[in-house]
């Protein structure tokens, strides 16, 4: 039977792993090569790379740093952050990177979405949806890095992205960010229940019990988490092992 | 030894690049091209595939006599070639992705789309599953049944001679996720993403 993954995710900013509280208030963890590695080697189901303000500040992503992780780490690589173009697309997939996240460029223009999985197939593209709640069972689609409002409801535009070709959804609840008081369980159940594409949950980890709701009450097919695994509060193995005991299948 | 990885220009091949650099270091002779002279004095071959079955057939009809140098090293001269996902796939007669596209005809059998049971399974299938290995295959050696490889694809490849499956994997039904028939390799999962054990496969194949 298929797994539930587990996924670390890297910030990467200037070349360098960090971390927010929230977005803001960034803190230095580590190179961003060998993170990868020792999270490969720790038994990550995949490793994610988000270059949290490409978007912001106008930057390419960091091609340089995805060719060296590729060398070394042979699970699936995801790349995100300033993706806008095809012509980013391609840069990255031949950098080594396995998927793009696009953020966005989603947003502005769903076209871009179809575009790129009719290019590149379904199985590399993946829509990041960054949502916040605005009131009961509501939700709202944001962008570069939970700055700017859209006025998009989070649930129609994950059918609208699954509609044009993405072939998965990394929704991050932009209340629940850096909080560590888990994942907005709430939004992944509506979301995971009105898309037919696996859908990563992401926002909030702060135990492992976290990742068992999101699996379970959310529904996610993959849980991200940032913190919680590179300040080594957690081994992903750890992370694992506890699921398994819970009777939730991973790779173990 | 020579070996070729087909680069039709179809899709991300990145990582079969690297995985099977990491792997034959040193040791064997890779080369990653679509020049047809190269690839009739390889020893070995293999042909990756992403995107979907009607855009990677495209691409291997759109280089001049590619389609055929390949025939000829597989069928005619029986020297081993692995297919990977839809490069797998392509063994088939016919696959329905898109439109109903012929295939290389090297494997009876069609490709269509996994059956989600209403929704009940999402699609694509993405991420790790076991694998259970039906028959002996030369690149299993070593490696455990119910072992993990990563998936990613919404088509299975259904063979009429059930004989040439390898290995199954479970989501939804058992789908074909490994062939062997002579000299002809298949998986549908990525031995190039499936950590250890897939460089494991890689290594089985290089060594054959």
């Amino acid at each position: 039977m298929l797994k539930n993954r587990i996924i670390p995710c890297l910030d990467v900013k200037n070349g360098r792993v960090v971390k927010g509280i929230n977005f803001v208030e960034l803190k230095d963890a580590g190179d961003p090569v060998e993170q990868a590695k020792i999270y490969s080697d720790g038994g990550a189901d995949e490793i994610c790379f988000l270059d949290i303000t490409a978007s912001n500040e106008n930057r390419d992503t960091i091609i340089d740093i995805v060719r060296k992780t590729a060398k070394e780490c042979f699970v699936p690589l995801t790349v995100g952050g300033g993706v806008r173009t095809i012509q980013n697309i391609t840069d990255l997939l031949l950098a080594g990177a396995d998927k793009v996240s696009i953020n966005t460029a989603a947003v502005k223009n769903i076209n871009f979405v179809k575009e790129a999985s009719k290019k590149f197939g379904s199985q590399c593209i993946v829509v990041a949806i960054d949502a916040k709640k605005v009131s009961e069972n509501k939700w709202e689609v944001f962008t570069h890095g939970g700055r700017n409002k859209t006025g998009i409801d989070a649930v129609e535009f994950a059918k609208q992205v699954e509609t044009n070709g993405a072939g998965e959804i990394l929704l991050t609840s932009m209340d629940r960010d850096g909080t560590k008081s888990g994942y907005d369980v709430e939004l992944l159940k509506v979301i995971t229940d009105s898309t037919n594409i696996p859908v990563i949950a992401s926002g909030g980890v702060g135990t492992l019990d976290h990742f068992y709701d999101g699996i379970v009450k959310g529904g996610a097919s993959a849980v991200l988490a940032a913190s919680i695994f590179h300040y080594g509060e957690f081994k992903i193995k750890e992370a694992k092992e506890y699921l398994n005991s819970k009777n939730v299948s991973v790779r173990l | 030894m020579n070996v070729t990885i087909v680069d039709y220009q179809s899709g991300n091949i990145s990582s079969v690049i690297n995985s099977f650099t990491e792997v034959a270091k040193g040791k064997v002779n890779l080369e990653v091209t679509s020049d047809v002279n190269k690839i009739k004095s390889s020893d070995k071959i293999i042909l990756p595939g992403q995107g979907s079955f009607k855009s990677c057939v495209g691409s291997l009809n759109s280089i001049n006599g590619l389609v055929d140098a390949l025939k000829d090293f597989a069928i005619t001269n029986k020297k081993p070639l692995l297919g990977i996902c839809v490069g797998l796939q392509m063994f088939s007669d016919i696959g329905y992705e898109e439109s109903e596209t012929k295939g290389l005809g090297w494997i009876a059998g069609k490709v269509s789309k996994i059956d989600n049971q209403n929704g009940k399974f999402k699609l694509p299938h993405i991420g790790w599953n076991e694998i259970d290995i039906q028959k002996e295959s030369k690149i299993f050696k070593d490696i455990e049944n119910k072992s993990h490889m990563y998936f990613v694809h919404s088509y299975e490849f259904i063979p009429k001679d059930k004989s040439v499956i390898s290995a199954t994997t479970d989501y939804s039904s058992k789908i074909v996720c490994a062939v062997e028939k002579d000299n002809l390799f298949g998986t549908q999962f990525h031995p190039e993403k499936s950590d250890k054990t897939g460089l494991k496969i890689i290594d089985n194949f290089l060594k054959l």
